[in-house]
């Protein structure tokens, strides 16, 4: 018999959780206004409906405003280091592939001091549901420009403005193939609750980005797409790409393989491009992720990507299980007496 | 068997050297082997470049593999060789310095071609030049021997006939010390099951070597070394890689705790991620990660998750872990951390060895942030320090640093192999928390994390899929109790006597300090930690045996120290303390004790040899009779 840790699934009462459940006791000490209190209160309202007994929830975060999200949550929490969120989570989920693993980090966390663990992460396909809060900005150390941040943004430590290229997160998080890509904005709220459920139930890495208002350093960032819903280009799977305030663009394929936006009038919507979320190659979602490189105009919300793919903990298991079966269980003393031996 | 004459010998050292891609570490592995197996005492010091293939034929590229083995028990790879096998130019240029005059050559004379003598920096032939006067040498054409030997192997090309030298080379000296040839056909013959016309061709080229020494008139006798009165029981060889492995899986299977290594490739701990991904029927997982972060957080969140967590890796791997270790102190979970030392500053030697990370295991991190350090002495041992490092950190949640080196890591040595009923339980010190106040904390307000055990100061175990125990961990500084966030200065002070205490605590469960006493009247004391303890008690024994009177303490436990280390340091006049760094353990002693210990300091990347520790020690017990202060610097 393997040493076990758990019996798979949690002996924890099967009663249904309410969403006072999952509050904890702890005062929330975000800034009045902040976007995050929106995002946790959507957090806090999904969570029962997974059907995941509570003791079996483990919030991993780094180091942020965002990563104080755990504990305010009462399920397990793990409020760790700068970036290191992704990489203490992958421990995590492998050691115990049961257990439901969310990683709440930031712009500056995931995508720059933790970068690396991140891209990983998706790589592996670990069993991790990312939720990371754009807001363009260091909030915690009081506003310096971020790896999200657009050219020419004035901070602290930016005084003439900056010169580096942001990333766009869902393109990056395509880029590693990540098997769940996803964008919402936090006052959103039944599309977020959506997206955060699915997000949950995917089995790998599911990567939202979370369009987060920061009204203390970077008020309004966010105001081309977040509530203003004409500029929402929300993508649902088998529909026609359609956005405006009447519908009236939408978005298409053009004649040198680019993707255009175009006058549903003009081009009927037979021409329009129908999102397909469950294509193997990621290609088409990558071209939608890059309609809008900052979301000042209109900009693609919603699933851009989900495929299935093995997920690294139940392969990691599966390897053990296998060697179980070739070899038996290990026997200690045979493994230290080894074959070449003499006796004394 | 031979038919010559052959003369028994109580010890000998041998070194096989050659070009890296001459295949010396694994004819000396071989040869290695054989000799444990016939019950001799070994010690092993392979000494490789960091680059995988140098230059063919240059100084940069050589490589070479010692070993030591006799009819009793012995502490070192030995300081001078008696035999030298070198297989080019290079070979003989680095290794000669180290042979006093006497002892026996074996040149592969193919390979000293003008072209060669030049690459190794010979403006003549050492071979005419004098500079092997006094030396045995014996000039065996190995090359070409072997092609002739693989003559029938028309498959095989001249390059790779060539390859099988290194199996001429084991045969001669298989001849030469009488040791058994069938376990080094079987095992060839295993070693390339899949090609057995390969093994055939290495077995055939290793059968031409040891005809070669029984037929050439040059060798005119062989020799014997009986095998060494070593305490009853069952033996194998053991490197210090393989050793500090197997007491993960044993601690593993002695805590009922399934196994988590977090590791990333760095020399010279590769081995042990090597090792352990082997063991998956154990259910060992191995997690290589994308970078030595990754692959201790990923250990840290194995390890709050209730696997008995490990990371691997040398000092520079340390330095980028440094800040999860950290989180490991503040959150108080199991945690070991493996560090194989190896030459630094940064990125150092490193393929050599050195003892140079102490200071970085007790100190290097940002705040009061202690963590437990033991060391092994020995290859074998590191299956006993990976054990007792577990017992630490499960007893105490706390992360524990174990220290080996490149010395331990690669040296081989006989090893008894334990008996697993004898293994310590390690079930005791897990106990998952299972509901709040089951461990005796109290739980007015339901579970609370910080709580402590009053005996060992460890906080509940408290681990994800619990009901009713969810709870928050962070490096933010916590309540005492209750784990909430806290910025109150009391309790920060609180908190951090409280994470110094428990450590502390572990003084009072580990063994005193015993010493090595020949001689009650002994005024000196030798103390030292680590990989140099073969060469230390080799030197004590040879300072003993010239009639000096010196005692000997070897430390296991760097962090906390034995409870009587104080008392035991104050007893002497003097203390030496030998290390392959500049004094680190000394400063820590003196700082500690007030003792006005001495170091015997050098940074060579190499182990000490007995000689100049023998004079060290001879210097101090001058010193302690009134005979002069040793003119060595005290560094």
């Amino acid at each position: 018999m393997l040493p076990q840790v758990g019996d798979g699934a949690s002996n924890g009462d099967a009663r249904e959780l309410t969403k006072k459940d999952v509050t904890s006791d702890q005062e929330v000490r975000w800034c009045p206004g902040c976007g995050d209190y929106a995002i946790l209160a959507n957090v806090q309202s999904v969570l029962p409906k997974l059907g995941v007994p509570r003791e079996n929830f483990v919030f991993v975060s780094g180091i942020g405003c965002a990563a104080r999200f755990p504990y305010y949550v009462e399920t397990y929490g793990f409020h760790s280091i700068h970036g290191r969120a992704p990489a203490i989570a992958t421990g995590i989920s492998t050691a115990r592939p049961e257990l439901s693993v969310f990683v709440v980090t930031g712009d500056g966390d995931a995508l720059s001091i933790g970068g690396n663990h991140l891209l990983h992460a998706m790589r592996r396909n670990v069993d991790l549901t990312v939720l990371m809060f754009n807001n363009q900005i260091y909030g915690l150390t009081k506003g310096q420009y971020s790896p999200t941040s657009e050219v020419g943004k004035v901070t602290k430590s930016t005084p003439v403005g900056s010169l580096d290229h942001p990333y766009n997160p869902v393109s990056l998080a395509l880029g590693a193939e990540a098997t769940f890509v996803a964008r919402s904005v936090d006052n959103e709220r039944q599309h977020l609750a959506d997206l955060i459920e699915r997000a949950a139930q995917h089995r790998g890495t599911s990567f939202i980005e979370i369009y987060q208002n920061c009204n203390i350093f970077n008020d309004g960032a966010f105001d081309g797409v977040r509530g203003n819903k004409p500029n929402q280009i929300r993508l649902e799977h088998g529909t026609p790409i359609r956005f405006g305030a009447e519908g009236e663009h939408g978005v298409a394929m053009g004649a040198n393989g680019e993707l255009e936006v175009v006058d549903v009038a003009e081009v009927g919507e037979e021409a329009l491009l129908v999102h397909d979320a469950h294509r193997d190659d990621p290609g088409l979602a990558f071209m939608l992720s890059r309609l809008a490189h900052t979301p000042h105009g209109p900009t693609p919300i919603g699933l851009f990507r989900q495929t299935e793919r093995p997920v690294y903990g139940d392969e990691v298991a599966a390897q053990l299980d296998d060697a179980v079966a070739r070899k038996g269980p290990g026997d200690l003393q045979a493994l230290l007496r080894g074959r070449d031996t003499w006796t004394v | 068997m031979t038919t010559k004459p052959v003369e028994r010998v109580d010890t000998v050292t041998v070194r096989f050297a050659g070009d890296s891609g001459d295949g010396m570490q694994l004819a000396g592995t071989r040869f290695t082997s054989v000799t444990t197996a016939l019950g001799n005492d070994v010690a092993t010091l392979p000494d490789f470049p960091a680059e995988i293939r140098a230059p063919a034929g240059s100084l940069p590229g050589v490589s070479g593999f010692q070993l030591h083995f006799a009819d009793h028990d012995i502490l070192t790879p030995g300081d001078s060789p008696d035999v030298l096998v070198a297989m080019n130019p290079a070979a003989l240029k680095t290794n000669l310095g180290d042979l006093e005059r006497g002892a026996t050559l074996v040149l592969n004379t193919d390979a000293f071609t003008p072209q060669n003598l030049r690459k190794a920096r010979y403006e003549s032939d050492p071979r005419e030049d004098g500079t092997l006067d006094g030396f045995k040498v014996h000039e065996v054409s190995i090359t070409t021997l072997t092609i002739g030997a693989l003559e029938g192997y028309a498959e095989l090309g001249k390059k790779e006939k060539q390859r099988a030298k290194n199996m001429f080379a084991l045969g001669l000296m298989s001849w030469m010390f009488s040791r058994p040839t069938e376990p080094t056909r079987e095992w060839l013959r295993e070693k390339f099951g899949e090609q057995p016309r390969v093994a055939e061709a290495n077995i055939a080229a290793f059968d031409a070597g040891w005809a070669y020494g029984e037929t050439t008139e040059a060798f005119d006798h062989a020799y014997e070394v009986a095998a060494a009165e070593l305490p009853p029981g069952t033996y194998r060889q053991i490197t210090g890689n393989l050793a500090i492995s197997y007491g993960l899986v044993a601690a593993s299977q002695q805590a009922g705790l399934p196994l988590f290594l977090g590791g990333y490739p760095i020399t010279p701990a590769s081995d042990v991620l090597h090792e352990l991904s082997k063991h998956k029927n154990f259910g060992v997982r191995t997690f290589q990660g994308e970078d030595e972060i990754a692959s201790v957080g990923a250990a840290l969140g194995a390890a709050f998750s209730g696997h008995l967590a490990a990371t691997v890796t040398s000092g520079p791997g340390v330095a980028l872990k440094t800040e999860t270790i950290g989180l490991a102190v503040a959150v108080e979970l199991p945690l070991l951390v493996l560090n194989i030392q190896r030459g630094g500053p940064s990125t150092g030697l490193p393929t050599k060895t050195e003892q140079a990370d102490l200071l970085q295991a007790l100190h290097g991190r940002n705040g009061e942030s202690p963590v437990p350090v033991i060391a092994a002495s020995t290859p074998g041992d590191c299956f006993d320090v990976a054990i007792e490092g577990a017992r630490m950190a499960l007893t105490y949640r706390t992360p524990v640093f174990v220290l080996s080196d490149g010395y331990l890591a690669n040296g081989a040595e006989p090893w008894r192999v334990p008996d697993v009923a004898a293994l310590p339980d390690l079930r005791g010190a897990v106990r998952f928390a299972v509901a709040a106040g089951a461990n005796g904390e109290n739980a007015e307000h339901g579970f609370a994390p910080f709580d402590r055990d009053p005996d060992t100061l460890a906080r509940p175990w408290a681990i994800p899929g619990t009901p009713g125990l969810e709870h928050r961990i962070g490096g933010l500084e916590k309540a005492d109790g209750s784990g909430d966030i806290s910025y109150d200065p009391d309790n920060h002070h609180r908190m951090t006597e409280l994470r110094q205490a428990k450590v502390d605590r572990i003084a009072g469960d580990i063994p005193a300090a015993e010493v090595d006493r020949a001689d009650p009247g002994a005024r000196v004391l030798v103390v030292g930690w680590g990989s140099s303890y073969g060469p230390i008690a080799a030197a004590v024994r040879a300072c003993r045996a010239e009639g000096l009177a010196v005692d000997q303490l070897h430390l296991r436990h760097l962090n906390p120290f034995p409870p009587n280390l104080g008392e035991v340091l104050r007893r002497y006049e003097r203390v030496l303390v030998p290390e392959m760094n500049m004094g680190q353990l000394r400063s820590l002693l003196r700082a500690r004790f007030l003792v006005d210990a001495r170091g015997y300091n050098r940074v060579a990347g190499l182990p000490f040899g007995t000689g100049e520790l023998r004079d060290a020690i001879a210097d101090e017990v001058a010193a302690a009779e009134g005979r002069g202060e040793p003119e060595r610097s005290l560094s």
